[in-house]
């Protein structure tokens, strides 16, 4: 089976709102083209593209149709879609080039969060007969899962408001948040919805981001230092919230271990919550040698079905920039972290 | 909308009142619910599951022994929700709470009416307040309130629950693209605004975000004659809710003079049975005073009876 790699990497600012349409293509004709640019390949050199989005977020039918036409579809393409975080609809385009069907594959995540009420909207990923008819929104379901947490000891506030001060320190300028500010000062702040504050919970972010995969033959013509793939595994847990243990991620533990987790230098987690980076972090054991969100992560900006893409855009990028040798990407959808995503990569001499 | 730069923006309201038919798990659940008691189901590792679940969610066997459990139970977890949104269990702040029912081994995630974040803690006991009206599944349950007096007491013998209603509805902010938002401006002045592609030329109204062709947005404004010809067509028999007009009638691709796409409409103004592939059409114009961000503007297209278009000048437009 053939090797891949990433070979590009671009993203649209994290915002809060932006002007454009739903179907995001005021935010992906740029990333398409600095994409391009920085791999050296025309539209009609790609031999697969692959997007995630969602109906849900976008409010109307077959949106990533409209999306398409950033891409200047003709003659006609081959292309996929998933509904999900784009971070899946990469694992398609990996499987597309690991069985020899393409060489090459781009995959893009857009959504526009901001045109809807996004913790209602979120509620319809529950199950449909129990739960979402009660409408329980994304920030109370990710509140009882931080509740169990500090009743167990398992994390405190001051943990959680550390991972937030942590990740605004590090965020880049393309974040919608940054900045510094001590822990402390996060704790002073009300609730937004008790145990969470805000600092806790990602910013409704709009967003948009790309990566290009290639072909061991095609990577290394492409970029010098691609950032290999050597692992890629995702996995679920139960829909019934009740039925899982929210205080750890076994879903994430075993698409680590599938993906082969040990010895990484970076890791960019797609934690919507500051806990659930705590809850991520022993998921994959990952240790206190390993930098944790250099890019600032899902808390500066949280673009719904780019997130995770982006997060593998990011580790990526510390590959073929040489500041790291191996790193892991992780990518969420669903409640409470239901169903999880490991990318291990690395760079070769 | 403020400037005219600026896109154009409006809510839109998306929903719909889903009917969900139950299988036998749900069914039995729900016929219990109505009957004022909960039931889970056992797994295969022996944990009583409540809700109940259709297959174990380790090892996705089908599961089908029922266990009634308490009414009363524990709060294993709670959020506060200070500002409730449309469609939760209560109007006024509460808690969302994981419920351990007694009797039950997973919790059950609902609302919990306890006054103020003050009042709840993990670890108390609550008990099912019913609704006034029964039969609909999970939402039989009003909510959990702190144990108090008895509970409602139990029904004899509720009818069977086979289906639920479950209303989705959303509200979106809709922006339409700067290109589009100069069309439709356009619309409201009578005028009919395409954009010619930077790339390969073509004109396309309504205007793109991005030339599918060359992935750039168009650019240049053409405004296009409220003339056409039909590219295609089809003659609509068939009634159905929120018709406008009583079938049988014409609805077509309509390409303007000038365009290089079809945009949908209806051919009215001749019978139905005469509407062909190039014939030429008019708009036929709502009053001015009726005129909106809309194509609705135009009320139809009509024949001009002009000869019809040969089939090699619209034959790459189909
Ligand atoms: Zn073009």
């Amino acid at each position: 089976m053939a090797d891949v790699a990433v070979v590009g990497f671009a993203q649209a600012p994290n915002v809060r709102a932006t002007h454009g349409t739903t179907n995001g293509v005021e935010m992906l004709v740029p990333i398409f083209r600095e994409v391009l640019d920085s791999t050296g390949l025309r539209t009609e050199d790609i031999g697969f593209w692959c997007s995630g989005s969602s109906d849900y977020l976008a409010g109307r039918a077959f949106s990533f149709i409209a999306a398409v036409d950033a891409i200047g579809a003709f003659p006609p393409i081959n292309e996929s879609h998933v509904e999900m975080d784009a971070a899946w609809a990469l694992y398609e385009a990996w499987v597309k080039i690991r069985t020899g069907e393409v060489d090459t594959a781009l995959v893009y995540g857009f959504g526009k969060s901001s045109a809807g009420d996004l913790r209602r909207t979120l509620a319809l990923q529950l199950d449909p007969y129990t739960a979402a008819p009660l409408w329980p929104d994304s920030v109370s379901i990710a509140g009882l899962q931080a509740r169990l947490g500090l009743d167990a000891g398992e994390w405190t506030e001051q943990d959680m408001a550390e991972v937030a001060a942590r990740s605004r320190a590090a965020a880049g300028p393309g974040a919608q948040i940054s900045g510094r500010v001590a822990a402390a000062d996060l704790l002073a702040e009300p609730y937004l919805a008790d145990p969470l504050r805000k600092h806790d919970c990602a910013p409704i972010t709009d967003g948009a981001a790309v990566v290009v995969l290639a072909s061991a033959d095609r990577a290394r013509e492409l970029h010098e230092r691609p950032a290999w793939i050597t692992g890629l595994e995702h996995r679920i847990e139960s829909g019934s919230i009740g039925a899982r243990d929210l205080l750890r991620s076994p879903s994430t533990t075993a698409a680590a271990e599938a993906a082969g987790a040990a010895d990484v230098e970076v890791a960019e987690l797609h934690a919507p919550f500051t806990h659930q980076e705590i809850v991520l972090r022993r998921a994959i054991g990952l240790g206190e040698d390993v930098a944790i969100n250099p890019s600032g992560g899902p808390l500066c900006g949280n673009p719904m079905f780019s997130a995770g893409l982006s997060r593998i855009g990011e580790a990526a990028s510390r590959v073929m920039s040489g500041a790291a040798r191996r790193v892991l990407a992780h990518a969420t959808s669903g409640p409470a972290l239901q169903q999880n995503l490991v990318c291990v990569m690395e760079g070769r001499s | 909308m403020t400037g005219l730069s600026e896109p154009l923006s409006a809510p839109l309201e998306v929903g719909f009142d889903y009917t969900r038919s139950l299988g036998p798990v749900h069914r039995r659940f729900a016929t219990e619910l109505r009957g004022r008691r909960i039931v889970g189901v056992r797994g295969s590792d022996g944990r009583v599951h409540v809700p109940p679940v259709e297959y174990d969610p380790d090892t996705a066997a089908a599961l089908d022994e029922f266990v009634p459990v308490g009414t009363r139970g524990t709060v294993l977890s709670w959020s506060w929700m200070p500002r409730p949104l449309e469609g939760q269990p209560l109007a006024h702040p509460f808690a969302w709470a994981l419920v351990l029912l007694d009797g039950a081994d997973t919790p059950m995630l609902h609302a919990l009416d306890a006054g103020s974040p003050d009042a709840v803690r993990t670890g108390m006991r609550v008990q099912v307040r019913w609704a006034a009206e029964l039969g609909n599944g999970i939402r039989d349950i009003a909510c959990f309130e702190p144990v108090g007096q008895s509970p409602a007491p139990p029904l004899e013998d509720p009818e069977p629950v086979s289906m639920i209603t479950a209303p989705v509805h959303l509200h979106y902010q809709h922006s339409a693209s700067p290109e589009e938002s100069r069309y439709l401006r356009g619309l409201t002045e009578g005028r009919l605004l395409g954009q010619r592609c930077p790339q390969c030329r073509k004109v396309y109204i309504p205007p793109r975000g991005a030339c599918p062709t060359d992935g750039v947005p168009t650019e240049e404004e053409v405004e296009l004659p409220d003339t056409g010809i039909v590219t295609t067509f089809c003659i609509v028999n068939v009634p159905f809710l929120g018709q406008r007009i009583p079938p049988p009638y014409v609805s077509a691709y309509v390409l303007l003079d000038g365009a290089d796409i079809a945009f949908l409409h209806l051919v009215l103004g001749c019978d139905a049975a005469d509407v062909r592939m190039g014939m030429r059409v008019r708009a036929e114009w709502k009053p001015r005073e009726e005129w909106g961000y809309t194509l609705q503007n135009i009320d139809h297209f009509r024949p001009t009876g002009e000869p019809d278009a040969p089939f090699e000048t619209y034959a790459q437009h189909l």
